[in-house]
């Protein structure tokens, strides 16, 4: 079989997918969280930092912004590593769409909550930390999942900026080979397993969430 | 380019001299939006109806390809129709493969916000038509369509945004839209900061637009439904 032999090569690209994927959602849900909580809890200057951050980069073509970020910005003397670039621009993308999940989930905790926390005179940041962010955490979960595949997929188009993933590999082969369906092909079907993957590990996060394992001490207070 | 020469001597000239070119880019992103719109529009709804079929190997090979369609990047899914296509006698233009790369990822996503508003009409309604011997034709075109167009509207004016946002992929296989353009110009000029700031801005605009155009559709459509007849 002539498929087997791209094996190795799409295989390492696959590796370098993953962990752009992994470092982009690590970094993308900690400005998720920290823009959401800004939109909610910050303040008039806060909030609309963040505002104009989650607007600015919803609203933005995802190549448009790592073109900026690997052709233009260099001009005005600041430039990273490609690979630096394309997972921070990809967690800058992330974290906007993730910034709305957050919010979204934080409005969605019920006054009366926030009414009975007051009552029992917790300070705004308890608050957040044991009564909002635990009940909301929940509901985020499966907005989450969504937001996880669709990072795996957008990571392609890091390819652009010569980042070696599985899709520039692919392209690699191709250019070689001129084999485009067996390569390709296999691609998809790479994709589509890596993408069942992190679904399955997004529901196994979700399910220890739902057991309250992410703030301990909220779920039995 | 196009008959339009550039002028880098400031941005703000740089800028000005560029725009035609942009605004013709536009153009062709906007078309393809529209036309890969279209088909995530029909095929959704193929896929939603198959879905719904009785035939449990229809129903589950229709769940199988959307979550497959769904899964995948569209620049994976387009580098495939782009080059494996033509080994296999079907040659199109390269304005056509993207638009129907762009309808086919969307098709998936579009697919679910036809099933939902589908499933979301009482069940006691299907009965009531049952039991009025409407056909299953008169009961989709007077009972379901006329509730669930203004229940998708919001999301599926949110997946057209969402696509007009991914057209600049379609670059990558020779078409040229508002960012290939931009990018182009660039490379002529090894001035990349004012041709891509201006496609980034036309960007945040067209989708600000958008969501306020939605937001005001949203709001004069009637929630009870829309008479067909």
């Amino acid at each position: 079989m002539q498929w087997l032999s791209y094996l190795p090569a799409l295989s390492q690209g696959a590796l370098v997918t993953a962990a752009i994927t992994l470092s982009a959602l690590a970094i993308g849900a900690v400005v998720a969280f920290a823009a959401g909580i800004a939109r909610v809890e910050g303040g008039r200057v806060l909030s609309i930092v963040a505002l104009c951050y989650t607007e600015l980069f919803r609203g933005t073509s995802l190549l448009v912004q790592l073109f900026w970020f690997y052709y233009a910005l260099p001009l005005i003397g600041i430039s990273f590593e490609p690979v630096a670039t394309g997972i921070l621009v990809l967690a800058l993308h992330v974290g906007a769409y993730g910034s709305e999940i957050v919010r979204g989930a934080l409005q969605s905790v019920s006054v009366q909550q926030l009414e009975a926390a007051r009552a029992l005179n917790f300070g705004r940041g308890q608050t957040l930390v044991r009564i909002t962010l635990p009940q909301a955490v929940v509901e985020m979960m499966p907005a989450f999942g969504n937001l996880a595949i669709e990072t795996l997929k957008l990571s392609s188009l890091v390819s652009f900026i010569s980042i070696a993933d599985m899709t520039f590999r692919a392209q690699s082969i191709r250019n070689l080979t001129l084999d485009s369906t067996g390569v390709y092909s296999l691609t998809l079907i790479g994709y589509f397993a890596m993408s069942l993957v992190l679904m399955l590990a997004m529901r196994l996060i979700e399910r220890w969430v739902r057991r309250g394992a992410a703030f301990p001490r909220a779920a039995h207070s | 380019m196009y008959g339009f020469e550039w002028d880098t001597t400031t941005p703000l000239t740089y800028a000005t001299s560029i725009l035609p070119i942009v605004m013709i880019g536009l153009t062709v992103t906007l078309q393809a939006a529209a036309a890969g719109f279209a088909i995530a529009l029909t095929l959704g709804l193929v896929f939603a109806l198959m879905r719904r079929n009785r035939i449990r190997a229809v129903s589950w090979t229709t769940a199988l390809v959307v979550e497959f369609l769904r899964d995948t990047p569209l620049l994976v899914q387009l580098f495939f129709l782009y080059y494996v296509l033509p080994d296999y006698g079907i040659t199109l233009p390269a304005f056509l493969t993207g638009a129907i790369a762009l309808g086919l990822q969307y098709s998936a996503y579009t697919s679910e916000v036809y099933r939902g508003g589908i499933e979301a009409v009482a069940r006691g309604q299907w009965e009531a038509a049952t039991a009025l011997n409407l056909t299953r034709f008169q009961t989709y075109r007077d009972i379901v369509v006329p509730q669930i167009v203004p229940r998708i509207l919001p999301a599926m004016g949110n997946y057209l945004v969402a696509m007009i946002k991914e057209t600049p992929v379609l670059s990558v296989v020779t078409v040229l839209e508002m960012m290939g353009l931009a990018n182009m110009i660039g490379e002529r000029t090894f001035e990349y900061l004012v041709p891509l700031t201006l496609v980034g801005l036309i960007f945040l605009l067209l989708t600000l637009i958008c969501s306020a155009g939605l937001h005001r559709l949203q709001k004069i459509m009637p929630k009870a439904g829309i008479p067909l007849r």
